[in-house]
């Protein structure tokens, strides 16, 4: 597709064609209310040199993840990205080719589409993945809607610690359709309490949600949490926020899970403020027909050769219209390519590997900084690479004081949990060297 | 059924958004018309409801994809589902082939059996049908 621009000439005979004088007309059907009166609040345009000399000027007011020691996750995790990924995601028949309408035509896209379905389903153990989503946030909210079309129940019960941006953004997409999501509550050692899900577990329940590793870096036992969904006649839903923890723990499909979703930035994808993201979801194949999004399918042409195809595309809106399946009819094509090429270099023992490193470094990190006088790991049970410290005193101020040495000290708890003023959520992955863990444990010491 | 191939059974009633019903004692069959078939195209997938699911007339019941389009079906009377018909999980075709056989989607426990007054004769049906359907 072309970008060109339209000229005053252009813009007159358009006007003329539609009978009108200004495109502001356009707008008429807008209350005069809700429009903006005024122009954008917009500074002068600029010579593209003075514009490259202003962002390098505000590049440098920010920390530079090369030259200090970040152990910030909660949702976004730093990981190594090969050359190869970046390399071949920015060749031009892969970087400015949106989702294609015309699908067939770009065999080349849909099979990249296809591995990336293939290796989702192999991570999590489940039948059939999708063509990626926004985010893992809309995933969620993609598999409560899920559950609700399939149960007819209007309820959610959240076990244990789920990322509460996920549910906030899950609230806002379904509490229209009168779902109410139920937070369990109750923690054990950091992890949901089977107890507490099974009291809120009645009769209207479509699914229980719980995120693997949780939010707070525990590993969930899985399989007893949808165990009792399932006995409640509910689905279980496990979200993934950390996908590289897929290389290493049991895979949610054969832990019980019907639908596994969540975020695949982890895979070949660097840490933006806001983004972009890639969203994820894999189900049983009975649920096939309830997956949102893009679908992929194998196929043989008459001539028997293997080829490509949307498949499923029915429930999409583009020909279901409002009663479509989903309101998302695109798929995160870029994003998702680079996941698919982060996967096929590392293979199946890389991806291993890669996890079992960042598992280990956490590790040493989380006895290393719980011998610092006064601070301890929140959580004695099993954690991936993300833990809870607790230190003595203001968190987001020890927080503040480390990031003058060009450290990220995690992320501080109170943002998210008024009541964890002590706690930080400390994230290690490969990125970080055994020296940048001794240095972040020297300077916490001495900040206490 | 004296004339399953026939287009418009004289047996049957039949709503305006091509569903029929055939009722023996408090029983009522539910199916799609040979017209709704037609007009679907080759059908590939039917979702049906779970047996004891209660439906009032007019409700959508469920879905049958075809290869053009997923289209709603909806519930000629209101009732009970006291059965599905599953045989259609695995041969949807049967719903091309005999839609007033084999093709046949649930079985359901009338309410109220006055509500087949509002529904329309073969003949109604038919001239519906020949006045575009809509």
């Amino acid at each position: 597709m072309r970008y060109i621009p339209s000229g005053p000439g252009d813009r007159k005979k358009l006007l003329q064609a539609l009978g009108l004088d200004r495109a502001d007309q356009l707008f008429d059907s807008i209350p005069k209310a809700y429009r903006l009166q005024r122009p954008l609040d917009l500074p002068p345009s600029q010579a593209e040199a003075d514009l490259m000399t202003h962002f390098r000027e505000l590049s440098r007011k920010t920390l530079d993840p090369h030259d200090s020691a970040v152990f910030l996750g909660g949702g976004a995790y730093r990981h190594f990205i090969p050359a190869v990924v970046d390399h071949l995601i920015s060749r031009a028949e892969f970087y400015s080719s949106y989702t294609p309408y015309q699908p067939e035509f770009s065999q080349g896209t849909l099979q990249s589409i296809f591995e990336f379905q293939t290796l989702i389903c192999q991570l999590t153990g489940l039948e059939a993945a999708n063509a990626s989503l926004y985010d893992g946030a809309s995933a969620l909210a993609e598999g409560i809607l899920l559950a609700h079309r399939v149960k007819r129940r209007r309820r959610v019960v959240v076990a244990g610690c789920v990322h509460p941006d996920y549910l906030r953004v899950a609230r806002t997409l379904t509490e229209t359709l009168g779902v109410e999501i139920v937070e369990a509550g109750a923690l054990e050692d950091g992890a949901a309490s089977l107890k507490a899900v099974e009291k809120v577990l009645t009769a209207d329940v479509a699914a229980v949600v719980v995120q693997q590793p949780n939010f707070l870096g525990r590993l969930e036992d899985v399989a007893p949490l949808a165990e009792a969904a399932h006995r409640a006649g509910a689905l279980c839903l496990v979200v993934v926020n950390e996908a590289v923890s897929l290389g290493l723990l049991k895979a949610p499909g054969a832990a019980g899970a019907d639908v596994a979703l969540g975020e695949a930035q982890s895979f070949g994808i660097p840490v933006s403020y806001g983004g972009p993201y890639l969203g994820f979801m894999a189900v049983r194949s009975e649920f096939v027909r309830e997956l949102p999004g893009r679908l992929v399918g194998q196929a043989r042409d008459a001539q028997g050769r293997t080829g490509y195809v949307l498949t499923l595309a029915t429930r999409e809106q583009h020909i279901r219209r409002e009663r479509a399946t989903s309101n998302i009819c695109t798929n995160q094509g870029l994003c998702m390519l680079a996941a698919s090429l982060f996967m096929a270099t590392l293979g199946k023992e890389g991806m291993r590997e890669l996890a079992v490193q960042n598992r280990a470094r956490a590790e040493y990190a989380k006895a290393l900084l719980s011998r610092t006088p006064g601070c301890r790991a929140l959580f004695s049970g099993p954690s991936f690479n993300e833990f809870v410290l607790q230190v003595p005193g203001d968190a987001t101020r020890i927080h503040r004081k480390l990031l003058e040495k060009q450290i990220v000290a995690g992320l501080p708890l109170a943002e998210n949990f008024p009541d964890r003023k002590k706690e930080l959520l400390i994230c290690v992955t490969e990125t970080n060297s055994r020296a940048q863990i001794d240095r972040f444990a020297r300077e916490l010491g001495r900040e206490l | 059924m004296k004339e399953p191939n026939a287009a418009f059974p004289p047996n049957l009633r039949y709503s305006k958004e091509h569903e029929w019903v055939r009722v023996e004692g408090s029983v009522g069959i539910v199916g799609i018309t040979h017209y709704a078939q037609s007009e679907l195209g080759d059908v590939v997938f039917v979702d049906l409801p779970e047996k004891g699911r209660a439906l009032t007339a007019g409700q959508e019941l469920g879905t049958i994809e075809s290869v053009k389009a997923v289209s709603e079906v909806y519930a000629p009377l209101s009732g009970e589902v006291l059965e599905a018909n599953e045989s259609l999980r695995d041969h949807p075709e049967k719903v091309n082939a005999d839609p007033y056989g084999e093709g046949w989607l649930i079985r359901l426990k009338v309410a109220d059996t006055s509500e087949l007054e509002k529904l329309l004769t073969a003949e109604g049906y038919q001239s519906h049908v020949e006045e575009g359907g809509h």
